[in-house]
């Protein structure tokens, strides 16, 4: 029986942050994998020789660039590639393209909305407060709301200065922006349905919300408060594909000494009086450490890889009902060439930036509608990224991989499980929504990987294919992540802690869970800190 | 309502003026205001800055916006946005005018036309589409348009502007007051000529519709040729205007919808806009904000400053001494003034310093090495310059 | 031109109780009322000859300290010692029954689980209930008395003990679907309870942030959110703060309509000076006092010319299109619901969750369902003044019906929506149809005419998160007072929100009076 210092559970990147820290601070550090490859949700896999799809999570804005520059991800082969332009398509033939510089981006708004093409100036800078105000808490561990420890009360004056100087009217907006639905608050500044529906589209990405439901306004912020060097809502491609992101954190983890092991499913994490101590794993190996840490959802670790007489009570039910819902579906497609658009010129800068079937409010709100009666849409929302068209490395030369995401895809079905046949009309759906605005685009398809949210619970082991792994929705949010009073990242058993996204701050590949979840472990085993502190472009 | 070009968001529009700007911009300097392609200058920004000041220039402000606000509501309206009175302006007329935020921070100034009781044209720098709707809520007999595209606009500065109206048969123009607006007949159409501009010299602002814009500039080229005409870019405009003290958005000013920081805007009494608030005025937008605030004094000043030396004080932050004790304020102009020949800028200083020392921090380069210098500043209250031919009536011949 | 100290506008009950506070104040004060009759929703009203009937069918939260203030009792209002139950209506006759307890077609694990969960909502229902009845303070304006209200909260949250304070900081944006999941197993139950926390706003059981506080304010009371209806209606509560109102010296003038609030504007600024009714009459007072929403209150009383325009704005971004419509029946005798030995009670026709959130669905997108849900009550039971004798009527509140119907209130449209109401009811109580006299089905857009409320919203805005407490209707005018000095708002369009409490009067009144 090995033993280590720390153990963390599961190689996604949270997890790989998590113990490079540890082993920065000179722990003895093993990472643990059921697969036999890491990264998680944020992975890259050559299922067809040439092609390098990016299975899961496929873009990249949130990735904290003071622990991209700390860990060296550079140095170990990580390179973020922003794209620019977006085209969104409406349910007929308007189309709005996205532009990267201010006067094109000010005349292509004009030619649907003179007056939205004025009030997103207002939007923008909105938003950029807004995000200004949450991305300052990102690399914080939560204060809890009950305690009196001068650290909480401390942490709770920081949030409240930070508000304040807001000054009145903002805190008023602040409020309502974090309580509304995505569609009320564009209705605040928009007319256009198509701009609206361009705009609300990351409230509803990865959410079982729709956009008229409030709190989605929310979830738009989320997806927009990251920035690639600086430029707030920017997206970026990992060169390579996002497993780039992994293994740069994986030779960072290596280089410290930490270690990872894959193959290695954990059976169960042994607790003896109370205290975590190790796991045994699949193949009845027993790994017993000091602290045990878990990346992997709230719901499956206090669920399936803890006994239940080991938990205090209502631990069980509070995970039981720990809300993480498959809404998301992904489409991996290989093309044999570049797409082309109805009604999009065949200009090869707004060609390559992303695709956003977006039709209308409406249209996304129905295929929400779709997902409550365990259905999905004949009309989706698709979101798609060709990323072989900046990234040389992905595809064969001239061919393509097209990386569409798909909202809303529900977990089990009306009738039943997810059968492969099942599977596959679903990736038909999304063709077809495609081939509405590329006619020949079915042509074009060499092959492709379909994955609902039971192939993502089965391959990555998020349950019901959650990628945030438990949805943003405020009692789940800051303090209340993953559960009340467990909001700093220690957990109802002693010795163990959680540093993947069901904790704060969420979602996305931010690498600011695993990195907060060290800062605590290192504060109680009383290490020196190696986290370092967030950088802002703009206080 | 939506244009088919797919192209359309990536070409800056042309002003009705651009085919003969392109055969004038022998240096292809080119940049964009409001999605038009727009001159920055044409063969040598000094030299169209003492066209201005010496013979006459033009200078291209269709891409300025201009909404026509007409209907029973159109004053009414127009009176609650604005903070001065709009009732005291005469058909006609023109006035110079801010509107503000309910918190009294300005979104943006602009010219008000008053071309008839329930007719007005309102122009300003950069678009105001979504706080005219805003503004307009509530109001039924109204009709807001934006007219920016069908309107083009030329302004004609300088001491010789009067004489070349004149010689382009504009008769009467010179009996037109600062802020007249006059209309001429012009080829089965109207030629608006209002004397406003942006130089604090002699000048007028010509108003044509777009159709007509080519006949107008060549007949007024053709007037203006023994004057000295000449067209001028965005650089003298912006020296002109510094010279002249006034204020320019974006670089003196925010607009306050479009700022991310708080009170990173800016409101009337800032920026010494104070007379421009009418409290005898029962309600405009914003009015208790800023009632609170003439009552505590404002925040922050905007100043004129007379820098000692001669490296220009761009981007320089503003001490209360020499030993830069205390951070007080930053500059938001400067240049070197060519007509008054002194170093002059626009600053924002904390009221609570304004009485004290002004100092600011200079950096220039020679030859890529950096200088720094400490430069005494004193206020001016009055424009850094000024002539009697702005004001007269009528303007004698220069 | 008459004068007064105060005028208000509108006889709704939040109007009478303001009115009646500041006239027991000694205050001079003139209630002004464009219907016919006091008492807004909660009138009552014939619908067909000699069947009456309230919009407003039942009370549950009416402040005690209203009550008692005002001594009601003393004027009449008689509060019975019955609370109904609700009754939810499973589709093949089943029932659940909910009073302090839960019985009917449960398992005993949710008969337990309702204890607890019951008593959980009334802790933290009361340590809320103070918050209702007072002022909200405005935050970032460095007003440290104002802010004690912030710190009093907290404390009161956290003296519940950490583990309620958490579950409370959780719940509070839960949407009411997942709140219910976590207790129960039982559809109907859960459809049951989410009741309470949707009715007259825009959110159905899966839309978050608001359900939970909504219910909570509802359980404030020592009713505990439960409904009564007195022995002379609706009415008997309204002739009550009348009264009350009267007896202290004021007076409530009907078919008064206000035109106009009227401002004057000087050099001071602008101020409220009077009003000008319809007919031409003005009267001046001191203070101006609108028990109308807050919509018509700006937009229209007021005028745009006297506000800022973010403010107008926000005011008409308002959210307060109604989505409940309601419908009466005249009956000839008591009808009869399958397996029911008697309709006494709130009868809840949505027998599972999802059947509120699909009648939902529709009305997103400005239709309406074809199977509504909602709740019955049979008033004429408690209230024989409403009917002959003998004879019944019918008041059911159906959802969701919205404000803004795509190609609006059309007489065929308003046929359809009310077959659809009468063949769900048809389906609990098949005997209905040939018992039926006579009817009435008020859209939200017939609410609006009627009784002069925006939208037909009950609660003259949602109540939703961002249109709540501190921000109710908007900031600047979430404390009663607005932008024009001398204008006040009472209605419930200003925390603490709808339903017939009377908090909102109340607590504009304690303002007034400051």
């Amino acid at each position: 029986m090995s033993q280590y210092d720390a153990i963390v559970i599961g190689a996604g990147h949270n997890g790989l942050t998590n113990a490079a820290y540890l082993a920065k601070a000179g722990l003895n550090v093993v990472v643990i994998e059921k697969n036999d490859y890491i990264g998680g949700a944020a992975v890259t896999r050559e299922l067809y020789e040439g092609w390098k799809y990016s299975n899961c999570s496929y873009v990249c804005s949130m990735m904290r660039q003071a622990l991209h520059r700390d860990l060296n991800l550079s140095r170990h082969g990580l390179i973020l590639v922003p794209y620019l332009g977006t085209i969104n398509f409406g349910d007929g033939d308007e189309r709005l393209f996205s532009y990267h510089d201010e006067q094109a981006a000010y005349l292509e708004l004009k030619r649907h909305s003179p007056h939205d093409a004025d009030a997103m100036n207002r939007f923008q800078a909105d938003l950029t407060r807004y995000s200004q105000f949450i991305r300052k808490t990102l690399l914080r561990t939560p204060p809890e709301p009950t305690s009196f420890r001068p650290r909480d009360i401390m942490e709770f004056l920081f949030l409240a200065k930070q508000l304040w100087r807001l000054g009145e009217r903002e805190i008023y907006e602040y409020i309502r922006f974090f309580t509304m639905s995505a569609a009320d608050f564009l209705d605040d500044y928009f007319e256009n349905d198509l701009i609206k529906a361009a705009m609300a589209s990351p409230g509803i990405i990865g959410t079982a919300l729709g956009v008229y439901s409030p709190g989605s306004s929310y979830i738009l912020l989320h997806h927009v408060m990251g920035d690639v060097d600086g430029n707030i809502g920017a997206w970026g491609l990992a060169r390579g594909g996002m497993g780039a992101i992994s293994s740069a954190l994986a030779n960072a983890l290596q280089e410290y000494g930490g270690e990872i092991l894959t193959n290695s499913g954990v059976e169960k994490i042994i607790v003896d009086g109370r205290k975590a101590t190790g796991v045994v794993l699949d193949n009845g190996d027993q790994i017993s450490a000091r602290i045990v840490v878990s990346n992997l959802d709230a719901k499956r670790t206090f669920t399936q890889i803890i006994d239940r007489e080991d938990l205090p009570d209502s631990i069980y039910e509070r995970a039981s009902n720990f809300k993480i819902r498959g809404s998301s579906g992904k489409v991996n497609i290989a093309l044999s060439g570049l797409p082309k658009f109805t009604h999009v010129p065949e200009n090869r800068y707004i060609n390559r930036g992303g695709q956003g079937f977006t039709g209308s409010m409406e249209t996304m709100e129905r295929a929400y509608d779709c997902w409550k009666r365990g259905n999905w849409s004949d009309d989706p929302f698709v979101e798609s990224v060709i990323p072989s068209a900046w990234d040389p490395t992905v595809a064969p030369p001239g061919q393509h991989w097209m990386s569409n995401f798909v909202q809303y895809c529900p977990p089990t079905l009306a009738d039943g499980c997810w059968t492969p046949e099942k599977r596959d009309a679903f990736g038909e759906a999304v063709i077809k929504k495609i081939e509405r605005y590329s006619p020949d685009f079915r042509d074009l398809i060499l092959h492709m990987e379909v994955r609902t949210p039971h192939e993502i619970e089965e391959e990555i082991g998020l349950t019901e294919g959650n990628i945030f792994q438990g949805e943003l929705t405020i009692d789940q949010l800051f303090f209340n992540r993953p559960f009340p009073g467990y909001g700093q990242y220690r957990m109802p058993v002693e010795n163990l802690y959680m540093c993947g996204s069901s904790t704060h701050p969420g979602g996305g590949v931010s690498a600011a869970c695993g990195a907060n979840a060290a800062r605590e472990i290192l504060l109680d085993l009383k290490c020196r800190n190696t986290v370092p502190k967030d950088d802002f472009y703009d206080e | 309502m939506i244009t088919i070009d797919p192209y359309a968001g990536e070409r800056l529009k042309l002003s009705p003026f651009y085919i003969r700007e392109k055969e004038l911009n022998i240096r292809d300097a080119w940049s964009a205001w409001n999605g038009y392609k727009f001159a920055d200058y044409y063969y040598d920004a000094e030299y169209e800055y003492f066209c201005i000041r010496n013979q006459c220039g033009t200078y291209d402000i269709c891409p300025m916006q201009k909404y026509a606000i007409q209907g029973p509501d159109a004053a009414a309206m127009l009176n609650r946005m604005v903070t001065r009175d709009v009732d005291k302006i005469g058909t006609n007329r023109v006035g110079y005018a801010v509107w503000c935020t309910d918190e009294g921070r300005i979104i943006d100034d602009g010219t008000i036309f008053k071309l008839a009781d329930d007719r007005f044209m309102l122009t300003c720098g950069s678009p105001c589409t979504a706080w005219l709707r805003k503004s307009a809520f509530g109001f039924n007999n109204l009709d807001i348009t934006d007219v920016t595209d069908e309107i083009a606009a030329l302004s004609l500065q300088g001491p010789t502007s009067c004489a070349v109206l004149k010689k382009m048969g504009l008769t009467g123009i010179e009996t037109a007051k600062p802020f007249d607006v006059m209309h001429f007949p012009f080829h089965d159409d109207t030629l608006m000529v209002s004397r406003t501009g942006f130089t604090g010299d002699l000048g007028y602002e010509l108003w044509i519709n777009s159709g007509r814009a080519l006949t107008m500039w060549d007949e007024l080229y053709d007037a203006g040729a023994d004057y000295g005409i000449q067209p001028y870019g965005e650089t003298a405009t912006d020296m002109a205007r510094l010279e002249a003290g006034f204020i320019m958005p974006y670089m003196d000013f925010n607009e306050a919808l479009k700022t991310v920081h708080f009170e990173h805007d800016q409101t009337p009494f800032e920026l010494g806009l104070g007379w421009l608030v009418d409290f005898e005025k029962p309600h405009f937008s914003g009015r208790r904000a800023l009632l609170k605030e003439q009552q505590t004094g404002p925040k922050w000043r905007l100043v004129k400053l007379d820098i000692e030396g001669n490296w220009p004080a761009i981007e320089a932050i503003m001490y209360n001494d020499e030993e830069c004790s205390e951070e007080i304020g930053y500059v938001t102009s400067a240049m070197w003034s060519p007509a008054v020949k002194s170093n002059i800028a626009l600053a924002m200083i904390k009221s609570e310093f304004i009485d004290g020392e002004l100092w600011a921090e200079i950096y220039r380069a020679k030859e890529l090495r950096q200088y720094r210098r400490m430069a005494r500043c004193s206020k001016s209250t009055k424009p850094f310059w000024t002539h009697t031919r702005a004001r007269s009536t009528p303007p004698a011949d220069y | 031109m008459p004068t007064f100290d105060a005028i208000i506008i509108g006889a709704g009950h939040n109007g009478l109780v303001c009115a009646a506070y500041l006239a027991k104040s000694g205050m001079k004060t003139l209630v002004v009322e464009g219907a016919q009759y006091p008492g807004g929703l909660a009138q009552t009203r014939e619908f067909h000859p000699d069947f009456h009937a309230s919009v407003a069918h039942t009370i549950s939260h009416f402040s005690s300290k209203i009550i008692r203030d005002l001594r009601l009792q003393k004027h009449g209002y008689k509060k019975p010692n019955e609370f109904l139950p609700t009754i939810g209506m499973g589709e093949n006759s089943e029932h659940v029954f909910i009073s302090d307890e839960v019985t009917g077609c449960i398992s005993d694990k949710d008969a337990d689980n309702y204890k607890s969960y019951e008593k959980r909502m009334r802790r933290l229902a009361k340590a809320l209930a103070p918050f209702w009845s007072e002022t909200m303070p405005r935050v970032g304006n460095n007003n440290a008395s104002e802010l004690i209200t912030f710190a009093k909260l907290g404390l009161k949250l956290r003296l519940l003990g950490k583990d309620d304070m958490h579950e409370f900081l959780r719940i509070a944006s839960l949407p009411i679907r997942d709140l219910l999941d976590e207790h129960f197993e039982s559809e109907l139950l859960k459809a049951s309870l989410s009741w309470d926390s949707l009715i007259g706003s825009k959110i159905a059981p899966r839309s978050p942030n608001s359900a939970v506080l909504t219910l909570l304010y509802r359980m404030a009371e020592q009713s505990r959110g439960r409904h009564i209806i007195p022995a002379s209606g609706s009415k008997q509560l309204i002739d009550s703060l009348c009264k009350a109102v009267t007896s202290a010296g004021a007076e409530v003038r009907c078919s008064a309509e206000v035109d106009k609030i009227l401002v004057n504007g000087n050099r001071e600024g602008l101020r409220t000076t009077g009003i000008r009714l319809t007919n031409g009459e003005t009267i001046s007072a001191d203070h101006i006092i609108s028990a109308v929403d807050p919509k018509q209150t700006f937009l229209h009383l007021v005028g745009v010319d006297y506000l800022d325009i973010g403010f107008t704005n926000r005011i008409g971004r308002l959210r307060s299109d109604g989505y409940v419509a309601k419908l009466h029946l005249a009956l000839d005798g008591m009808p009869e619901f399958t397996g029911l030995d008697k309709a006494a009670g709130r009868l809840i026709i949505a027998p599972t969750m999802d059947s509120i959130e699909f009648a939902f669905d529709e009305a997103k997108y400005g239709n309406y369902t074809e199977h509504p849900v909602m709740e019955i009550v049979i008033p004429s039971i408690y209230n024989h003044s409403l009917a002959p004798d003998g004879k019944h009527v019918l008041s059911a509140h159906v959802m969701y019906m919205p404000h803004n119907l795509k190609g609006g209130w059309t007489t065929e449209a308003h046929a359809i929506a009310t077959q659809n109401a009468l063949k769900t009811i048809t389906k609990y109580a098949p005997n209905i149809p040939d018992k039926i006299l006579g009817y009435e089905f008020l859209s939200p857009t017939d609410l609006e005419r009627e009784f002069h409320v925006t939208g037909g919203h009950w609660h003259h805005a949602d109540i939703a998160m961002d249109q709540m407490l501190m921000m109710r209707p908007t900031y600047e005018a979430a404390q009663y007072r607005t932008p024009i000095p001398g204008l006040y708002l009472c209605g419930a369009g200003c925390h603490p929100g709808g339903d017939i409490t009377g908090l909102a009067g109340h607590n504009a009144a304690q303002e007034i009076l400051k």
